[in-house]
């Protein structure tokens, strides 16, 4: 359903101002939301001060800086810290992306985090993933295979192969999908552009012998037909990959097969 | 699911009140916004030609309304409207044959749909 506003539990009050870096010269003032499930509260939106002089050049290495030094409190996702496990997505300047992969100098004034748009929040800046993850599952993310198998491998040429490129480096942040107002409005329903891109990963993959059953699934006012090419999930993917066009394709494949 | 036992109601996240613009989103909504703002401009000129047809008091009545700055405003707004909403149609056609989808070229045509209705509009105001 549309809902431009948020709900009165989730609307966003000003936090507090937490102390300045003493002695620091080179400081970098960040707003971040802030929603702790255990005291009964409003969202807020906490003001912290970065020592760039004490801190590596990404929004990630602020975030544990300011974990380590100011707010043990403050939570969020974190790993690889190389944006390969796709654990740090968050809304970052206006846009989703990941905060490993952010320079702080990309971003001009005062830097504003927020956790990825239109989810559940388990806590500051950590979404529940749950309903992303089981709509991944169920464009069924592996080789389904009908012959018998063979005695080495599931060969595949290297022109089949590089139909892959562009979909296979997707890391499931969750970045394009919670970038998307169509997933804000149907993600009940909606694929979403990670799930979509992913069903047209093993549509293409020449060694699937699964292609009708995935069109089939698809073939849904909303599973798929959701997507109005607003272009979110291109502009926002932090591995730039373009959803937009996977779920094109997929839309011409179902023209295709129907004539 | 624990949090779900102690009563505790998640809060959802901010989206479009922190979501930075940009020419794909702005052009995609301008033709949602469009194509409803033209039903209301339809019926306005629809009420035009009933008066029109149910005699020439109600006509002077609602023609002094279509020719009154509001209106006029309405009727160039529609008209931009239908400009706007035919390029942005033929903007997804393209993008249904999967062309136009890398983020330059859809940046782009975001441009020309604004762009270009804005320039089909004032043509057409000089022409008519």
């Amino acid at each position: 359903m549309v809902q431009f506003t948020l709900p009165k539990n989730s609307t966003i009050r000003t936090g507090k101002t937490w102390p300045r870096p003493e002695g620091a010269k080179n400081v970098r003032k960040f707003l971040i939301y802030r929603w702790n499930p255990d005291d009964g509260q409003n969202p807020r939106v906490d003001t912290y001060f970065v020592d760039l002089d004490d801190c590596g050049p990404m929004v990630l290495d602020a975030l544990i800086w300011i974990k380590s030094k100011i707010d043990p409190t403050l939570t969020f996702r974190r790993s690889c810290r190389e944006g390969i496990c796709g654990s740090c997505a968050m809304n970052i300047d206006g846009g989703n992306t990941l905060a490993c992969l952010k320079g702080m100098d990309e971003i001009r004034g005062d830097v504003k985090i927020y956790p990825l748009p239109h989810m559940a929040v388990i806590k500051d800046l950590i979404p529940d993933l749950t309903h992303f993850y089981a709509q991944h599952a169920s464009i069924m993310p592996w080789l389904e295979t009908r012959t018998n198998r063979p005695a080495k491998e599931w060969r595949q040429s290297i022109e089949d192969r590089a139909k892959l490129d562009g979909l296979y480096e997707c890391v499931m942040c969750a970045s394009c999908s919670t970038a998307c107002p169509s997933y804000w409005w149907n993600g009940d329903k909606y694929l979403g552009p990670a799930a979509l891109l992913h069903a047209y990963r093993w549509i293409i993959d020449s060694r699937d012998e699964a292609t009708g059953e995935r069109l089939d699934q698809l073939e849904d006012p909303f599973k798929l037909y959701r997507c109005h090419t607003i272009m979110n999930c291109a502009k926002t993917c932090p591995k730039g990959l373009n959803p937009a066009k996977a779920i094109a394709e997929i839309k011409k494949m179902m023209v295709e097969r129907a004539v | 699911m624990a949090d779900a036992k102690r009563g505790v109601v998640r809060p959802l996240s901010p989206h479009l009140q922190i979501y930075r613009w940009h020419i794909p989103m702005l052009t995609s909504i301008l033709t949602r916004i469009t194509g409803n703002g033209l039903v209301a401009g339809a019926l306005l000129v629809i009420a035009w030609l009933l008066a029109a047809a149910a005699g020439p008091e109600t006509f002077a009545a609602v023609d002094g309304f279509v020719r009154s700055w509001f209106g006029i405003l309405v009727l160039v707004g529609s008209l931009w409207a239908v400009w706007y909403h035919y390029l942005a149609g033929l903007r997804h056609l393209y993008y249904d044959a999967g062309k136009g989808l890398d983020l330059p070229t859809a940046e782009r045509l975001g441009i020309a749909c604004l762009v270009g209705s804005v320039v089909l509009t004032v043509l057409t105001l000089l022409i008519i």
